[in-house]
């Protein structure tokens, strides 16, 4: 998804001259032949992330459309208030494209990991949130962005499924119908969410755009009013959304995704998905506990295992 | 002595009148000393330096003032007010429920005031993208001012404008450092060497003096961003 998205953003920087590209030492290389064509236009302000989003907010306030690139944890986390006042307060729009947000480059460790970006942005008004699951939606989607004028965050991921859906910016696609219930998988999930519901009496939706949250949706293709909803990040970032747009119905959700715990492991990104119980066996399980459909080849849905510690080298000493 | 409203329009109002504008704004300001300590500045700017006024506030080849100190703005309202930005009858409202006059400004409230601001260390990097915006858009004739104090510049923010404005020569950006030494552990060898040293031109000079304010803020420095360190005179309190 990252290389579709320094392709395409080059060629948004040949066709729109109020495009510009902000950032800080991460990806500039692969701006570097853009950098060459629009040098006034191909920002890359060195390890400085703080200035990398104040940057963009004055960027727009001259009457350009930037785009600011880094992992997620600098670019979300780190200047979280310049998110805030540079753009939001400032009253102006920015696409803000991240990479690696939750467990995408796990032998990194916590310092490279973002759970928490899309429940950050949740505080703050007016933010349209993309997940793409393919680099064919994040091409779409991040077009779609650029050629608009909104504050909108695109997260890209290294993990994606293995073909792309008919996915319409701010809507829910519809995977399958059933009536026990609904899951919304969001972004790179989807395959593991289709793979742990086959052969259940589910709907399953499918979001690329996950703010706005496509409330109509859901509440069109409501079976019966139980919800799970799958998300790449923090579990449950999403749960209050469906009491929203369920709130004059009785009805339950389960939000799954991203612990909140620090596992400190390294490894890989499937041993972190089962780690979070994101592996289809483990949502298989998750998803027919909590919506009580049939399971024939399983016994009563357990609790996923939770991660030992590893044991310290040393134990510290006061 | 008030201000009297009735008899006065924004075009007779000369500097000696603003302390009576700021005399207008009531309320429960903190600020005051620090409002004070601007409005010799903001009024050469607005009177001497700055291509800007109510007809042109939106036009895209504008100079562009940001307060980034946003603490204290009464003075800055009463310099808006003299040049016409600002309605007279408005001041009295300062900082009430009613009035879009905050004890921080917001940009989206006034049309003239360029950022909100009030949390320090974000006017300069605003003012940095500003900047580039206007050189990729072309505007050519189209400067960027921004208005820091010196205790503002202990945020590490301005230190990551300051560097890579002075490495790329963005010479539209001129900073003024309010300087009360009001920083905690102060700038040794003056606040503008932080900049010197990344390759701005700088200057220092009273903020109380037009004459010499009006030559820095507009002494040309062709290739490289500029500092004014305006000092003010410290009082105890």
């Amino acid at each position: 998804m990252r290389e579709r998205f320094e392709r395409v953003a080059s060629e948004l920087l040949d066709s729109d001259p109020r495009v510009a590209v902000v950032l800080a030492a991460i990806g500039a290389s692969a701006f570097e032949p853009a950098r060459i064509r629009h040098p006034g236009r191909v920002l890359n302000l060195g390890i400085r992330e703080q200035l990398m989003i104040g940057v963009t907010g004055g960027l727009a306030l001259a009457g350009m459309r930037p785009v600011a690139h880094t992992f997620a944890p600098f670019l979300v986390e780190r200047p979280f208030e310049q998110i805030k006042l540079d753009i939001g307060h400032q009253g102006v729009g920015a696409v803000l494209v991240s990479a690696g947000g939750s467990y995408d480059y796990p032998a990194y460790g916590r310092t490279h990991l973002a759970p928490g970006d899309v429940a950050l942005l949740d505080t703050l008004p007016g933010w349209t949130i993309h997940v793409p699951g393919h680099p064919d939606e994040a091409e779409w989607l991040l077009r779609d962005a650029v050629a608009g004028t909104g504050a909108v965050y695109v997260r890209l991921s290294l993990p994606a499924n293995a073909a792309p859906f008919p996915v319409r910016p701010g809507e829910f696609a519809v995977l399958r119908t059933g009536s026990a219930g609904t899951v919304i998988a969001v972004g790179p999930v989807a395959d593991a969410v289709l793979a742990a519901t086959a052969g259940l009496d589910l709907t399953v939706l499918y979001a690329a755009t996950v703010r706005p949250f496509d409330a109509a949706t859901v509440r069109a293709t409501l079976g019966r009013p139980d919800v799970v909803v799958v998300e790449p990040y923090l579990a449950g970032t999403s749960v209050r959304f469906v009491a929203e747009a369920l709130a004059d119905i009785p009805h339950r959700t389960l939000g799954l995704g991203v612990g909140r715990a620090e596992l400190r492991r390294y490894g890989t990104v499937a041993e972190h998905e089962t780690a979070n119980g994101l592996d289809a066996a483990s949502l298989r399980e998750q998803i027919s506990g909590f919506l009580a459909v049939p399971l024939a080849a399983a016994s009563a849905p357990t609790a996923i295992a939770p991660t030992a510690p590893l044991a310290a080298s040393a134990a510290p000493t006061a | 002595m008030l201000w009297n409203m009735t008899n006065t329009t924004a075009e007779t109002i000369t500097f000696a009148d603003l302390p009576g504008l700021m005399s207008i704004m009531t309320g429960d300001e903190k600020h005051d000393h620090s409002a004070e300590s601007t409005l010799d500045v903001l009024w050469v700017l607005y009177d001497q330096v700055l291509r800007v006024s109510p007809q042109t506030a939106a036009d895209d080849d504008r100079d562009r003032f940001l307060l980034s100190k946003g603490h204290g703005p009464m003075a800055y309202y009463a310099v808006l007010a003299a040049k016409g930005f600002i309605d007279l009858a408005e001041l009295p409202g300062y900082g009430s429920f009613t009035s879009r006059l905050g004890h921080h400004p917001d940009r989206n409230l006034i049309a003239g005031v360029e950022i909100a601001s009030g949390s320090l260390g974000h006017g300069l990097p605003i003012g940095t993208g500003v900047a580039l915006g206007l050189r990729a858009r072309g505007q050519d004739a189209a400067r960027v001012f921004v208005l820091v104090g010196d205790g503002e510049l202990d945020e590490g923010s301005n230190h990551e404008a300051i560097a890579f404005a002075g490495a790329v020569g963005l010479d539209r950006l001129t900073v003024i450092v309010m300087d009360n030494s009001s920083s905690t552990y102060g700038w040794p060898g003056g606040a503008e060497t932080r900049f010197t040293t990344e390759g701005w031109s700088a200057a220092r000079v009273s903020g109380r003096d037009h004459a010499a304010l009006a030559q820095a803020l507009t002494a040309p420095h062709p290739g490289t961003p500029h500092v004014v360190v305006a000092v003010i005179e410290t009082t105890s309190n």
